[in-house]
């Protein structure tokens, strides 16, 4: 199974403080990972890192066998991260904001328009500008630019923060059909109930330091081998589109 | 990188379509300098005509720092330098389009302006060929080391007092230069205007390559 995350002993300092100061972490290619810890412990910084945002101060880090040391830009384009706030321009309109990203991320916009539409930011709501939408409503264009954008690591922090129940369902549609399309997800959560039904392998973090793996995997049997019933979740809750959701066929 | 630079500038210029931040702010602020300034040196009709190259050229770097506080401010907001960053756009390509995109919106700004000074001051237009030659290596240099200086400021959160202090001091030989300049073309004597135009050219040169080569760099520092 080919690596796509591998730190050991990583350090990362934000303003002089030392936000990571010994992770130890492993993904392997379609596994679902959620990093679970305390405010502060360090799940986003982790994520920044792994997308190349923060610089690695020591330590091993390699993400997608790129050495982040010397070669952090390079990861970012194969990268996709979800952030707090969603990265988005509030006065441009939410067709305005995917139309750039996807264009400035090398995605056709028929791919964008596929996003947008599978989180039903459709009609009136694509001619409305970001800064006039609710919270939730801002997660779904973030997720849809994360979505058409065709990520190899998919980041996301707090994915679940600010969705209505349905919203919810369809991330975590979104999320299992990335897995299955062969991304490999990494999400820093509070939410365990979620975390759990997603099946994702736990890693702890507290203090900046990795505290170790609790939870199922759902990329692994007991042998350490892929285990496609889990990692595909059960036959009936899922649709014939749900297979693959939308940018994320071809990915990886 | 020129694709690049097309998709920022045009991303950057369909944000003052949707805000008019531009004409609703910038431009009026730009006037209300001109009328001030009217104010302030109509009594010696003497002093205003022979200032107004100066007064326009002021009024331009003025308004050049409120562009240049909006181009960034848009950048500085919570998670889009991260997804800025995230993207493929090539460095250089991004500081051409914010670069272009300011540009455009005080080329405008500069023609209304112009308006303004025939206007309001009693200005007779002449050499239009050197007033030109000059508006516009004036504003690609204005709006290439406005970039180059505004990108430093995107993460501070006293970007907008620092802004102007970092760049209206650079900016001080550009004002120089298209005062003379436009002196020069005002008075019917364009030959003597034309070395000052070049030297504009020169700058808009070497603040167009510094930020090609550095944007990247900065933007990471930021």
């Amino acid at each position: 199974m080919a690596s796509v995350i591998h730190f050991r002993d990583v350090v990362a300092v934000l303003g002089g403080f030392p936000a990571l100061a010994g992770v130890d972490l492993d993904v392997d290619a379609g596994e679902l990972v959620a990093l679970a810890g305390p405010n502060g412990a360090g799940k986003t910084t982790v994520l920044r890192v792994c997308a190349g945002l923060v610089p690695v101060v020591s330590g091993t880090a390699e993400v997608l066998g790129f050495n982040l040391t010397s070669q952090g830009r390079q990861v970012r384009s194969r990268v996709g991260l979800l952030g707090p706030s969603g990265g988005l321009y509030e006065d441009l309109t939410v067709a305005d904001n995917l139309r750039f990203f996807g264009r400035a991320s090398g995605v056709d916009d028929v791919d964008t328009t596929a996003a947008a539409r599978r989180f039903g930011l459709t009609g009136r709501l694509s001619t409305t500008r970001v800064a006039q939408l609710s919270t939730g409503q801002r997660r779904r264009v973030a997720l849809a630019a994360l979505v058409a954008r065709r990520a190899e690591l998919w980041l996301l922090d707090e994915p679940h923060a600010g969705l209505d129940a349905a919203g919810r369902d369809l991330l975590d549609e979104v999320i299992v059909g990335a897995c299955a399309a062969g991304a490999t997800v990494v999400l820093a959560s509070h939410e365990l109930d979620r975390t759990e039904a997603l099946r994702c392998r736990h890693v702890n973090l507290a203090g900046g330091t990795t505290g170790g793996a609790t939870g199922p995997s759902q990329a692994r049997d007991p042998d350490g081998e892929r285990d496609p019933e889990g990692e595909r979740g059960p036959e009936s809750e899922r649709g014939p589109d749900q297979e693959r959701g939308p940018g994320v066929h071809g990915a990886a | 990188m020129l694709r690049d630079a097309v998709l920022v500038a045009g991303k950057d210029l369909r944000l003052e379509v949707r805000t008019r931040v531009g004409l609703g702010q910038v431009l009026p602020f730009a006037v209300l300098v001109l009328v001030l300034f009217g104010f302030a040196l109509d009594p010696d009709r003497g002093i205003l005509d022979a200032a107004t190259p100066g007064l326009f050229w002021v009024t331009v770097l003025f308004s050049a720092v409120l562009a240049v506080q909006r181009a960034f401010a848009v950048e500085s907001a919570e998670g889009v330098r991260d997804a800025l960053r995230l993207t493929s756009l090539a460095p250089g390509g991004v500081f051409l389009g914010k670069a272009a995109a300011i540009a455009v919106q005080l080329l405008v700004l500069e023609v209304a302006l112009g308006v303004g000074v025939v206007v309001l001051y009693g200005a007779d237009p002449a050499g239009w060929a050197l007033l030109v030659g000059t508006a516009v290596p004036a504003t690609a240099g204005i709006a290439a080391a406005g970039s180059l200086y505004g990108v430093l400021a995107v993460g501070l959160r006293v970007r907008e007092t620092l802004v102007p202090l970092l760049l209206l001091p650079v900016l001080a030989p550009v004002l120089l230069a298209s005062t003379r300049a436009f002196e020069a073309a005002l008075d019917g004597s364009p030959a003597d205007g034309w070395p000052w135009a070049g030297l504009l050219a020169l700058f808009a040169v070497v603040y167009l390559g510094c930020g090609i080569g550095l944007y990247g760099t900065l933007l990471e520092e930021s």
